[in-house]
């Protein structure tokens, strides 16, 4: 399964990263190397295989259905590039 | 109620809607499905946010075990497979309300499989709509829009709410079933008690999906209407969007699939315009949590805890308690009303030692009757009644033992209501209390039947109804406090001369 | 007096931790002295690009309360000691970057698990190490503070030291060059397919990847989360174990954090192998070896040998493919775990003023490095629409095969014993192409990929002088095991070789 480089253009745009002019085409033949090489998976004989689940076998914990947390506002928001009135702000957007 | 399917009347002909609905409902718990912030409604905004709602780098999802609880509990009443390995996925979009950049969800294997909702549509037959699947997941958090002219703001008070999402077949085919369907799910949550179903705070509100067909064709393209959000909504978005694809398909369209946005105050869906972009959401196991695993003890645990539940109370109303459909149907509408007409009922009956059976058709015409034209004059829901259940149990206990009349009785109940006093203390105070005493209706009758000799022998010349006449002037002359059933008697014999 | 003084500062930054340890009980020197012969080296050391961030008073505040809790004889089993943090850590009001530029100035408002613990048990952060950026990498060259340089140097034939810069390995370089290069006796470090072993092999230093589960990943900024875990890097094993063991231990936060006792690994350390049934897997003799990692293993199966173990022969037969569904599996899981880096709640934003989108688009371009962006393309590109089962599923199946080929040489054999890289560090540029540099993963990757603990020792010199480094991967949870073989090649093998100074 070859990549090409509308391909390439669509999967960036998924991943929210702007290729800058003659960024996309070299990735086209690294991709297209890279997943050359990992196609051999296909090679192996799955039928019957669960994919992997746990690591180590473990079981999940459930926690208890108590507010231990929140309240920290100014922690949340320290960071932000932007904030206002105590809201994170982005670019606007319209629905 | 009519047997014949819904259809829309084109100008080429009719047209069949097929209606599909994904419900949110924000799952009742005190904390976030997957960190320990709190979901209560209404905070100041990123204040209910923990680091982890935040998806600060570095944090990682800790699971909600009440969140599970209630969502088997919810599947268990939709009669519904409960799956005893299930996981989380993550959906992979960006948004400037979703943190993580990903939605913690159950695509691939939900917690809860296959089950059936039943409902009433008004005007049309009672149908069974089937249940695709529940799953539970994040909610996103809120952005706002309109607050300032070049930014959007975004709260992530909510991000990190459980949900479940219930997913109905295609079963749906009039807007009177989406209508039913979503209250019937409200009401059923509501008696499980794992979503308040407060469609007004958004912890419930659906996805509508809506194509429409020739009678009999195949499904036709469908669009998604997002976050409807309430009964008449979904009602209006589901005729607004069929409409408007007949009118699509007979001008020589095609529907595009698509997400669409309700517009309520038109009472239209238009198409959103920041999701237009294809979506591939990259689902995946969500590599730091580990399958879900419910042992039976749990699940049997779950089922144990389930309230009767409406279907199931609304025949033993019928069945046990000799009501007529329509009574009970009126009564298990909601848990709240069945409980209250439940615990007026038994504390009758603890008053009255008289059997429900007895009891229950007064009590549920009372409820239905009285009750209710006070708490539509009131304008509240049954949990803000004035009066409490055990309050109107003496008040119809005092009606059973024939300490008041029906018409006293409604006098009582207006006084309680205006004075918050019980039925006892008005009967008591204000001297309303039925008089039965023979001696006293006697002496009113001698007094009535001396003032009125050409009356009598007009009755005895055989004009009966004047017995009327000499009731009404007897209760009268007892101030409306006579016992009707005494003053009858008392009346025929006297009149008998 | 002014030499002496020096003489005894370098004396302190080469003690080992447990010697450190010892020395501050008994009095030898304070905590003060330790932390400052450290923050002197390292300031010192800085052409090596080694740390980020600098944190003298962390170091100094941690060893005045220690030299404190020392006088009272109530001090912590790390009290006093000065370490360096891979700055994958979240550390509470101390910039954490991940090596990346979208992280810079974000400085997080808590502190994660494993340094939290660190701190508890009374040890100083000396600062944050440079790291390839989020981890992606094999030899800090994706930095985007610049690369680490390694204090290693190749000899040439007339026995001066080359001026030909090597890398330290990755992604945990910083670690590994600082720990090499006597700024800290320990490093934390994060391992995803090989990051701790491999580094500690190019620069002669002890580095354990514990079972996946053992150390909490809460507060470390995630990669690949069913491959990530945190673990020690020391100058030897004795070491490992104590920071091992301080680092360890279930953590209700993580929900993939195993709920079992942390045994007292250092106590384990007996260097007997008698009874010991050592592995040694045939697929890991690839085609075309070089010829001084083979014989580097031959020795090492020697000192086993002579330790009291029996080799055995086992098979593992599906590792060829353990490279390929890794490059599928890792890249997967981080471009999803990367997608929170949109400029909207902290780090880097780059607004030009248009749409959300192209804020989000701008942002990512201008804050990853190209390898972040070609392992986020991949891993999209995996989970893509129609890709899902031929790819990641597949990929995650083939994981579960070869679990399986672990677990069937469990039956044969108690621990595996291979070299840790096919090479010696090599220099940056040297690795260009993308699959060459991942291949450079090949012995490490399939005990990550089976969530097996495993650990790098140093075991030989190459003749130009570089450092090559034994691999011993044990069961699940059998850190004392793989320890413990750890530390008998170390006795046997003696390495006493440390880079010259030339910084």
């Amino acid at each position: 399964m070859a990549v090409d480089l509308a391909t390439v253009t669509r999967i960036a745009k998924l991943a929210r990263l702007r290729l800058a002019p003659g960024e996309a085409e070299p990735l086209v033949a690294e991709l297209n190397g890279i997943l050359r090489w990992i196609e051999q998976l296909g090679e192996v004989d799955t039928a019957g295989v669960e994919p992997m689940a746990a690591v180590i076998p473990n079981h999940l914990r459930w926690r208890p259905d108590a507010v231990t947390d929140g309240g920290v506002a100014a922690a949340v928001l320290a960071n932000a590039p932007a904030s206002e009135a105590g809201f994170f702000a982005v670019p606007k957007v319209i629905e | 109620m009519s047997d014949a399917p819904f259809t829309i009347r084109g100008t080429t002909g009719d047209w069949e809607i097929v209606v599909g609905l994904e419900v949110h409902a924000q799952v009742t718990a005190k904390s976030k499905l997957f960190s320990g912030a709190a979901t209560a409604f209404g905070a100041a905004p990123n204040t209910q946010v923990s680091l982890v709602d935040a998806a600060m780098p570095g944090m990682l999802p800790v699971l909600n075990g009440e969140c599970v609880r209630q969502a088997v509990r919810t599947g268990l009443a939709l009669d519904a497979e409960i799956h005893r390995i299930s996981r989380f996925d993550r959906k992979n979009y960006f948004y400037a309300d979703l943190p993580q950049g990903y939605q913690i969800s159950q695509l691939y294997h939900p917690i809860v499989g296959e089950g059936h909702l039943d409902i009433e549509p008004e005007g049309e037959a009672p149908k069974r709509v089937g249940i695709e699947r529940l799953h539970l997941e994040q909610d996103a958090g809120k952005s706002v829009h309109d607050a300032h002219p070049a930014m959007t703001f975004v709260d992530l008070n909510r991000s990190g709410c459980a949900l479940m999402e219930i997913v109905s077949k295609p079963d749906i085919r009039s807007p009177a079933q989406a209508g039913a369907y979503v209250r019937a799910l409200r009401s059923l949550l509501r008696y499980v008690g794992s979503c308040d179903g407060n469609m007004e705070e958004g912890s419930m509100r659906a996805d509508v999906n809506v194509s429409v067909r020739r009678p009999g064709a195949a499904f036709g393209t469908r669009t998604e209407t997002k976050n409807v959000n309430s009964v008449r909504f979904v009602m209006a978005a589901v005729e607004a969007e069929a409409r408007r694809q007949v009118d699509v398909l007979e001008a020589g369209g095609t529907i595009v699939q698509e997400t669409r946005l309700f517009d309520p105050d038109r009472m239209t869906t238009r198409p959103m315009r920041s999701k237009a972009a294809a979506h591939d959401y990259r689902y995946f196991p969500d590599p730091d949590l580990l399958p879900v695993e419910l042992s039976e003890t749990f699940v049997a645990d779950c089922a144990a805890s389930l309230p009767e539940l409406p279907v199931a109370k609304r025949s033993r109303y019928v069945e046990a308690l000799g009501l007529t459909p329509y009574d009970a149907a009126v009564l298990t509408a909601e848990r709240e009303t069945a409980d209250w007409f439940e615990a007026l009922l038994a504390d009758l009956v603890r008053r009255t030692g008289k059997p429900a059976t007895e009891l229950a058709k007064p009590a549920s015409n009372w409820v239905t009757g009285e009750l209710f034209a006070v708490l539509k004059r009131t304008g509240g829901g049954i949990e803000a009644s004035p009066v409490s259940p055990e309050g109107a149990a003496e008040l119809l206990a005092l009606v059973a033992d024939r300490t008041l009349s029906g018409s006293l009785a409604k006098q009582v109940f207006e006084a309680m209501v205006e004075t918050g006093d019980s039925a006892a203390a008005i009967v008591d105070a204000r001297g309303l209390r039925q008089v039965s005493d023979t001696g006293a209706i006697d002496a009113a009758i001698a007094g009535i039947l001396a003032a009125n000799t050409d009356k009598i022998a007009e009755y005895r010349g055989g004009k009966d109804k004047l017995f009327g006449f000499f009731v009404g002037q007897t209760m009268r002359a007892m101030a409306g406090k006579a016992d009707p059933a005494v003053v009858n008697d008392r009346l025929k014999t006297a009149l008998a001369g | 007096m002014e030499w002496r003084d020096a003489n005894r500062m370098t004396a302190l930054t080469d003690l080992t931790l447990a010697a450190m340890r010892d020395g501050l009980r008994a009095r030898s020197f304070s905590a003060a002295e330790l932390a400052q012969a450290h923050i002197a080296a390292v300031e010192a050391a800085r052409p090596l690009n080694a740390f980020i961030v600098e944190t003298p008073d962390h170091a100094l505040k941690a060893a005045a309360a220690a030299d404190a809790a020392l006088a009272r004889g109530e001090a912590g089993p790390l009290a006093g000691v000065p370490l360096g943090i891979k700055d994958l850590f979240a550390t509470e009001g101390v910039q954490t970057t991940a090596g990346s530029k979208i992280l810079e100035g974000f400085v997080p408002p808590y502190e994660s698990t494993v340094t939290a613990k660190l701190f508890a048990a009374g040890a100083g952060m000396l600062g944050k190490l440079n790291m390839d950026q989020f981890a992606m990498g094999s030899s800090n060259e994706t930095s985007a503070f610049g690369e680490v340089v390694s204090p290693w140097r190749a000899r040439q034939p007339d026995g001066a030291l080359s001026n030909r810069v090597l890398v330290p390995g990755g992604s945990s370089g910083g670690s590994s060059a600082a720990v090499a290069a006597r700024l800290c006796a320990g490093a934390t470090g994060t391992d995803t397919g090989g990051s701790i072993r491999q580094p500690a092999a190019f620069t002669g230093i002890a580095g354990i990847k514990p079972t996946y589960g053992r150390c909490s990943r809460w507060g470390v900024v995630a990669f690949a989360s069913s491959l990530d875990q945190a673990g020690p890097m020391t100058r030897d094993v004795r070491d490992c174990a104590i920071l091992l063991q301080a680092m360890s231990g279930f953590d209700p936060k993580d929900a993939t954090s195993l709920d079992a006792p942390v045994p007292d690994w250092e106590a384990a350390l007996t260097g007997d192998l008698r009874g010991v049934r050592v592995g040694v897997p045939r697929e890991y003799r690839l085609d075309g070896i070089d010829p001084e990692i083979a014989a580097m293993w031959d020795a090492g199966l020697a000192w086993v040998k002579d330790a009291g173990a029996t080799v055995v022969d086992v098979s593992l037969p599906h590792t060829k493919y353990a490279l390929p569904a890794y490059y599928i599996v890792a890249p997967a899981e981080a471009s999803s775990n990367l997608a929170r880096y949109d400029g909207v709640r902290y780090g880097l934003r780059v607004n030009e003023g248009g749409s959300l989108d192209a804020m989000y688009e701008a942002t990512r371009a201008a804050g990853f490095g190209p390898e972040v962006k070609r392992r986020i393309m991949i891993g999209t590109y995996v989970l893509s629409a129609g890709f899902y089962d031929a790819y990641y599923r597949q990929a995650q199946k083939v994981r579960t095969l070869i679990a399986r080929d672990f677990a069937r040489a469990w039956e044969s054999c108690d621990v595996l014993l291979t070299p840790t890289a096919p090479s010696a560090a090599f220099s940056p540029g040297d690795k260009a192409d993308p699959l060459a540099m991942y291949l450079n993963d090949v012995f490490t990757v399939p005990s990550s990929l089976a969530g097996l603990p495993a650990m790098s020792v140093p075991a030989a010199l190459t003749a130009t002088g570089l450092p090559l480094g034994l691999q011993v991967i044990g069961r699940p949870l059998d850190e004392a095991g793989v320890l413990n073989a750890g530390f008998a090649l170390e006795r046997a093998a003696g390495f006493a070789a440390r880079p010259e100074r030339w910084w």
